[in-house]
């Protein structure tokens, strides 16, 4: 798969960062972008989608997106996941690969259960969230404004290669809004 | 109650993967990891997974996904692909033509004490794989078939899924590198040696 940007697609995007930050995974050497889907994923996923230099992988579950994203690694690319916190819990089996083999690995995470949340259901795994990435061995990025996305996406970048750690950027609640349902 | 295969562990998984080296192999944690650093007499070119269980499909398909001008084989057993099946949709999604699929399915878990699998139960992954949409699916139980799944695993123009139906029975350990760095880096550093453009 080839990993050069040429340029970032021209998709109508709904939030201010979401193209300068697919276009610092583009630069970075990011060429598979798996995900389940989240309203708060919904830019980058489509500008995966139309990106003919990057491969869009939805998935049916979280844990798969971490393995593929160690496959890219051995396949002398990368992916980052993007998941909802709804999804973290089914990620840990897999995050046991990143941990023993340290592979450098990069996910993207939309919080629940936070900033204004309406919907019970949410709390239990949008809680559980960062500990859970945390024991598993993850550091994790906080971005709670519009302004920290951008800075945060870079710093993970760097941390991840040559940084050598496995980051999660968490994209929180009071970022993103909280939602009806 | 499934029916008795007529194949021999080892021979038959010789006869289809036929040339290890043509592959990138990655295997699935148990038995199929002995098989395959036996195979391979512990290549290079093989990612030895031993836990983890339900990866190897996956990350085979970003492997895949990442090195198209290379052909990779998976191989894991019935016990590693039931805990992910979802893989087998996603992988069939993208369709990655550079993808095969080898199924050891002898119907046990056999490293946990020679419990029977859902394979031994009724479920058939071979069905499983033409429903998420695998252009080819087949299952290798008779010596006559392993012509045909040989060729279909080496079919570099279409991702592939063969199953082949085994006797519950395990094959002899054999030894190879659990630790996870030196894997990592024996795998890239060979696959980089071996592609001129690659970054």
């Amino acid at each position: 798969m080839t990993s050069t940007p040429t340029q970032t697609p021209a998709v109508a995007t709904t939030r201010p960062w979401s193209k300068p930050a697919y276009r610092l995974l583009r630069e970075a050497g990011y060429t598979q972008f798996a995900y389940v889907p989240d309203a708060g994923h919904r830019d980058l996923i489509e500008l995966a989608h139309a990106d003919p230099g990057a491969v869009a992988v939805p998935l049916t579950t979280e844990e798969e997106g971490v393995a593929l994203c160690a496959g890219a690694d051995l396949g002398l690319t990368k992916g980052v996941l993007l998941m909802q916190s709804s999804g973290v819990g089914n990620t840990i089996n897999m995050l046991s690969l990143i941990a023993h083999c340290q592979f450098p690995f990069l996910t993207l995470v939309t919080l629940r259960g936070d900033f204004g949340e309406q919907n019970p259901w949410q709390y239990a795994m949008g809680r559980a969230s960062q500990p859970v990435l945390e024991e598993m061995g993850l550091i994790c990025l906080r971005a709670e404004r519009e302004e920290d996305v951008v800075p945060t996406v870079e710093a993970s970048l760097g941390m991840v290669e040559p940084g050598g750690r496995a980051v999660a950027v968490l994209l929180t609640q009071r970022l993103l809004g909280a939602k009806k349902f | 109650m499934r029916k008795s295969s007529e194949l021999t562990r080892t021979a038959a998984l010789a006869a289809v993967v036929d040339d290890p080296d043509r592959y990138l192999i990655v295997c699935g944690l148990g038995t199929a990891a002995f098989d395959a650093s036996r195979l391979t007499g512990n290549g290079a070119n093989l990612f030895p997974i031993d836990g983890a269980m339900g990866c190897a499909v996956p990350v085979g398909l970003g492997l895949a996904l990442a090195r198209p001008e290379r052909q990779v084989l998976v191989m894991t057993g019935d016990g590693e692909l039931l805990m992910n099946l979802g893989a087998l949709s996603t992988a069939s999604a993208q369709a990655p033509a550079n993808l095969s699929v080898l199924v050891l399915d002898n119907g046990t878990w056999g490293l946990t004490g020679g419990q029977r699998t859902h394979t031994a139960m009724g479920t058939d992954l071979t069905a499983v794989a033409a429903g998420c949409g695998f252009p080819v699916a087949l299952t290798v139980s008779r010596e006559a078939e392993l012509e045909a799944g040989r060729a279909a695993l080496a079919d570099d123009s279409r991702l592939t899924f063969v199953r082949l139906e085994l006797n519950p029975e395990d094959p002899e350990p054999y030894p190879f590198e659990r630790h996870g760095p030196p894997i990592r880096k024996r795998f890239r550093d060979a696959l980089a040696a071996a592609s001129p453009s690659a970054p």
